[in-house]
């Protein structure tokens, strides 16, 4: 080290540094989060009016140019509720067994590969799929059971992970001290694992449901339908849908109002920000009642 | 068996018939044989890594929940090999485990030492209340807690929650004890208590007690048998390894604190 370079010279030029990083990572941050802003602030404004009480309870009229969405709310709901009956169930057990149960060896390595890859296939193909098997192989017709089954699919990859995350967020200390007192590793998970993991697991799902909600592909051919203005009675029925009926509105209607497809979409966006929001309320109540 | 002179007639609770234990192709024990006898506390003794926590494993078969570890050779327990039990968790039931660190279960305090006459069948509160207070009160943790048996057994101290792990292996009414380094996070007060728990509950049961301290084991111990880097290097009675009786000049090495 020379004794010229004084390490005054150098604190100054970190500090120095030190802001202009931190000031450059804040622009970033910034231009990031500005998107969103215009996106909102553009649905509140050219929305105006439209969110009346009675646009979520009346039917749509006129060739779908005036009155309200409640059969779409309401579809909405059908398809992520038999959507969670299915994938929650199976992508749990499935979870389970890939976390506590399955042997490191290639064979679970492959599945786990196989899952993550799923995760990231179109949910166009996943539609096709859905039209394959649940439409006609298990013909089950276009109805909300073949759309339900084929989100699960879609969102199966997602429940798994993240719900194996959750339950190897449990120490292993844990398990081994159960396992060591002559436990099996079912009355372990079942005893410990699960308690402790149940709320990330809840968070997960909830995270996922409200992904769901704004998909479009996978419902369009395989269960929802442009119009229907009466509520579906099984899930044998079509139904009409938020995702979908903003689609219709904006591309496939002539005459519409300008405010009702800016209504429809805000109306989604808050679907998916109070699903979030409870979603975020449950993990900060979780981390509050950390047990260890 | 109580009344019997503990020097000639000693029953054999645990048979170690030329134990290797392996991870891969790393070896953590070799071909170790020893015996012990009922209603000793047998001390085992070693540097880090010389195999230690490995040979506790493989009493209670729990290499079996280990990926990569392989035990060869014999342990027999009350003269019946491991293996041959049909049913591992009777077998590891009748065994109370001790770790390094304190494990508290997320659970509460009576949950806690109620969990393993619950994973038996035990369902009459009175009769948990019972194995509870006894268990606590034995871990010698009981007076510290008896108010608040509700809050949860994981928030405790250090010291507490070890307490607390000893309560737990002892709800199990195990026959065997074993005790892996339990003083690493333990003030010494609590140390000194938890060794006179020991020395009482020798009476009942059999302890094998893996020690980082080689006073520790001199101060308990019946016999002691020193490890080094998967070695059985001695096993014999305690005083008779401190007095300088050994075969092994690295024994003495060791016990002199020349390295390890
Ligand atoms: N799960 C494991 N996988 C691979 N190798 C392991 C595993 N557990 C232990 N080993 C290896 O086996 C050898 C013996 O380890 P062990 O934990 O039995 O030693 P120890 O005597 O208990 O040491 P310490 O005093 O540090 O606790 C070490 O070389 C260690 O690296
Ligand atoms: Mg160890």
């Amino acid at each position: 080290m020379s004794s010229s370079f004084s390490t005054t010279d150098l604190n100054v030029r970190n500090q120095r540094n030190e802001r202009l990083f931190k000031l450059l990572f804040g622009l970033i941050t910034a231009t990031l989060i500005l998107p969103v802003v215009i996106i909102i602030g553009t649905l509140i404004v050219k929305s105006e009016g439209t969110l009346t009480w009675a646009f979520f309870t009346e039917d749509p009229t006129n060739g779908m140019t005036e009155g309200g969405i409640f059969p779409a709310l309401v579809g909405t709901l059908w398809l992520v509720a038999v959507a969670l009956i299915a994938s929650v169930p199976l992508g749990v057990a499935a979870a389970i067994y890939l976390s506590e149960y399955a042997k490191d060896n290639w064979l679970t390595r492959l599945i786990n590969l196989a899952i993550i890859n799923l995760a990231g296939v179109p949910s166009i193909v996943h539609a096709l799929f859905g039209v394959g098997a649940f439409v006609l192989f298990f013909n089950f017709g276009t109805s909300i059971l073949a759309a339900s089954l084929t989100m699960a699919v879609m969102t199966l990859p997602v429940v798994i992970v993240s719900t194996r995350e959750s339950l190897q967020a449990v120490p292993q200390s844990f398990r081994e001290a159960c396992w060591s007192m002559g436990a099996t590793r079912w009355q372990t998970i079942w005893r410990i694992v699960l308690p402790n993991s149940i709320s990330g697991i809840l968070t997960g799902v909830i995270l996922e449901v409200s992904r769901t909600v704004g998909e479009t592909a996978p419902i369009m051919f395989t269960g929802a339908a442009f119009f229907l203005p009466f509520l579906p009675s099984s899930v044998f029925d079509q139904t009409m849908a938020m995702s979908l009926h903003l689609y219709v509105i904006s591309t496939q209607v002539p005459h519409v109002p300008e405010g009702l497809p800016y209504g429809v979409a805000l109306t989604l966006i808050l679907i998916v920000m109070v699903l979030n929001s409870v979603s975020i309320a449950f993990r900060t109540y979780l981390r509050g009642k950390k047990k260890w | 068996m109580v009344t019997a002179n503990p020097t000639t007639e000693r029953v054999e609770k645990l048979a170690i018939e030329d134990l290797t234990i392996r991870y891969g192709d790393t070896v953590a024990l070799d071909s170790a044989s020893f015996k012990v006898f009922e209603n000793e506390i047998f001390g085992i003794i070693g540097p880090a890594n010389s195999g230690k926590t490995s040979f506790l494993r493989a009493l209670n078969r729990m290499n079996e929940m280990t990926t990569g570890m392989t035990v060869d050779g014999v342990v027999r327990f009350d003269g019946t090999d491991v293996r041959d039990w049909r049913d591992v968790y009777a077998l590891r039931s009748r065994i109370g485990v001790v770790f390094p660190l304190p494990v508290g279960l997320p659970l509460s305090i009576y949950d806690n030492v109620a969990l393993s006459p619950r994973l038996r069948g035990i369902k009459s509160r009175a009769e948990l209340d019972t194995i509870v207070e006894q268990c606590l009160t034995r871990a010698a943790l009981f007076d510290e807690v008896k108010d608040r048996l509700d809050s949860l057994g994981s928030l405790l101290s250090g010291g507490q929650q070890q307490r607390l792990t000893i309560a737990r292996a002892l709800s199990q009414d195990p026959e065997l004890l074993l005790l892996d380094e339990f003083s690493i996070a333990v003030d010494p007060v609590t140390t000194m208590r938890i060794e006179d728990v020991l020395k009482d509950l020798k009476q009942e049961l059999t302890i094998v007690l893996v020690s980082n301290l080689v006073r520790q084991a001199r101060r308990l111990a019946d016999r002691t048998a020193f490890f080094l880097g998967g070695e059985l290097v001695e096993v014999g009675e305690t005083e008779a390894l401190f007095t300088g009786e050994v075969k092994d000049s690295r024994t003495t090495d060791y016990l002199e604190g020349r390295f390890g």
